[in-house]
């Protein structure tokens, strides 16, 4: 097997990243204001510092996110190819699906599907204090 | 696109898959009350998937273009783990419910890690062996930490999960690497390779194979990659320990002899080597250590180690009797330490981390069917005959002088006789020690039948080996 030419689009892939970001520092206007320097929040005002504890429960919403998130990742082949694959493919996607969905709904019995709002007195403290520094610059 | 799937290949695993979503939900609905129903659903799956392995027994074939073996050995190893995890689950509750850890959980996270072993017995592709193993490992990483408010359980499972995470990225890279010399992940395009090229070894192949080979020594827990081995061990709730010992070994062990019992070694390759010289320094230091050790469960620890190393020589050998003779051993093994793990913790009287030898005192008094069935055990594990340790350990070193690995057998040979002494020292301590306020046993009588069961089955393979010994040559030529 020859994996030259994956080497070399590895490369290319590299090099395309860093000339892009290069030619705009080059070739953008530069004029920096507060506002623009500012996070972007998708249009949200940034409230506090983001250096803070963060709830555990964000860990468990990633975890069952990137089940369902991978799970598209094989359904978009095997929907492309489905006529090919026939009536057994067809049952093992429903097989995969229905596992995923029992893990869902375990996931739902154990109400880890219930959020529990950031309101420990500990980090009410902090947000305060990073929005009180923020007013003050 | 022509794929014959042929289901009855993994129907085993079918069983076990659907098993797992079953007691899952089962413990879902009943599981606030008690843990009767997952329990006793585990045990329904178990010897479900067992009666349709037996059945299929090595007819089954190719499937899925020759993805999964259902052969004979894949059979063969498939009934074992099923027994092996039906005697631990089978006394579980009694501990689960001693230490306070009785979750439904615990008995679908054994179902999946059987569900990966049988997987990677029947692998005929490197990608299916990989899945079966992180299938395994992944649940064996959350049961050996199962005992979530003790410190030691933590720390097994977190030094499990961070050794076997790097492991298995060698094992990995190897595959990798035959990948792209080969341009295939099937076993039998690899043999073919292998076979057909002049310079086997050429290119990344010799890499490749080298680092498949540390992934599975280090799930074999083979010096020089033993140092997790005792600290999870330790820490892990004893059946989870007891599983840990037998089954993921055994099924290491299976996924090492169908990659490289025909590839490999039959071929001339320099593995004997390497593996001559791992099986003499993994004796010798499991056997060293054991010496030295305090708690029955490092000990027993240690001894897994050393038995890892016996076995290593039939992988040495790699020659017909020696691939059989480890299939009997590692059968039979397994129930020696399922029931001695579990005598254990019926034993200690002292909490969960305090596992003491001298637990045992006065045990022959005190209780004497376990103090006699533990006997058993020992002297299994020692290798007396005529119980099922002495054949297992008998055709392993026959085939290791077979194939002309005398020195290997004679360090083998001596360090048995060292073992004696550690094996034995649990027998004085029960029949011999004296020792002021001990308390009769707690009623277990799961327990109880676990061991008898485990002893039974010890005394019975070493009066009759022949016909387990038929079955597993039966099993190792329909491997190749």
């Amino acid at each position: 097997m020859n994996f030259g030419p994956i080497f070399l689009f590895l490369i290319a892939a590299g090099g395309v990243v860093f000339v892009a970001l290069f030619l705009n520092r080059m070739l953008a206007p530069r004029k920096p204001n507060p506002e623009k320097l500012s996070t972007y929040e998708c249009g949200e005002e940034a409230v506090g510092s983001p250096w803070i504890r963060f709830n555990t429960r964000f860990y468990v919403i990633a975890l069952i996110f990137l089940v369902f998130d991978v799970e598209v990742l094989f359904l978009f082949p095997w929907a492309v190819n489905l006529k090919s694959l026939g009536m057994f493919a067809w049952i093992e996607m429903a097989v995969f699906i229905i596992i995923l969905s029992v893990g869902l709904a375990y996931v739902w019995a154990k109400r880890d599907l219930e959020w529990i709002k950031p309101d420990s007195d500990e980090i009410q403290a902090a947000l305060r204090q990073s929005s009180q520094t923020i007013t003050d610059k | 696109m022509n794929i014959t799937y042929n289901l009855p290949a993994i129907g085993t695993q079918l069983v076990l898959g659907a098993g797992v979503i079953l007691v899952l939900l089962a413990d879902l609905l009943t599981g606030k009350k008690n843990r009767d129903v997952a329990y006793q659903t585990t045990l329904t799956v178990l010897v479900l998937a067992g009666i349709i392995c037996v059945m299929k027994w090595g007819s089954a074939g190719a499937g899925f273009g020759g993805q999964v073996f259902g052969d004979g050995f894949a059979s063969f190893f498939n009934l074992a783990f099923l027994a092996i995890a039906f005697l631990v689950v089978f006394n579980s509750p009694n501990y689960l419910k001693r230490n306070e850890i009785d979750h439904g959980e615990y008995y679908m996270l054994i179902l999946i890690a059987v569900l990966g072993m049988t997987f990677m017995s029947s692998a005929g592709d490197l990608l299916i062996f990989f899945l079966g193993l992180e299938t395994m490992s992944i649940s064996l990483y959350v049961l050996a930490g199962f005992h979530k408010s003790r410190a030691r359980s933590n720390e097994s499972s977190l030094k499990y999960l961070l050794l076997g995470a790097f492991f298995t990225g060698f094992l990995l890279y190897g595959i990798a690497l035959i990948y792209g010399q080969v341009g295939s992940t099937n076993l039998a395009d690899i043999t073919s390779y292998l076979a057909g090229s002049a310079n086997p070894l050429g290119g990344y192949m010799g890499v490749g194979l080298a680092l498949l080979l540390v992934g599975l020594l280090f799930k074999m827990a083979v010096v020089p990659f033993h140092f997790w081995s005792p600290d999870v061990y330790d820490g892990a709730p004893t059946p989870v320990t007891a599983f840990m010992s037998a089954a993921p070994k055994a099924a290491a062990f299976a996924a090492a002899l169908r990659i490289f019992y025909d590839p490999a070694i039959s071929l001339g390759l320099p593995w004997d080597k390497t593996l001559w010289i791992a099986a003499a320094l993994t004796i010798t230091l499991g056997n060293f250590a054991a010496l030295a050790q305090s708690s029955i469960k490092r000990m027993l620890a240690y001894s897994s180690i050393t038995h890892a190393g016996y076995l290593m020589i039939g992988l040495a050998a790699g020659n017909e009797l020696g691939a059989s003779g480890m299939l009997y051993y590692l059968f039979t093994y397994g129930f020696m330490n399922v029931g001695a793990f579990t005598i254990a913790w019926l034993v200690n009287r002292r909490g969960e981390g305090n596992y003491l030898l001298s637990d045992f005192a006065q045990l022959g008094s005190r209780n004497p069917v376990m103090a006699l069935l533990m006997s058993i055990f020992m002297l299994s594990l020692t290798g007396i005959p005529p119980l099922a340790g002495f054949f297992g350990k008998l055709y392993v070193f026959s085939a290791g002088v077979k194939a002309g690995l005398i020195w290997l057998v004679v360090i083998a040979v001596l360090n048995s006789v060292v073992s004696v002494f550690y094996y034995l020292r649990v027998m004085v301590i029960m029949y011999m020690r004296e020792e002021e306020g001990l308390k009769d046993l707690e009623k277990a009588p799961t327990v109880a039948i676990t061991a008898i069961l485990c002893g039974l089955v010890i005394l019975l393979l070493g009066l009759f080996p022949g016909p387990l010994l038929d079955l597993a040559r039966e099993s190792v030529l329909s491997l190749l």
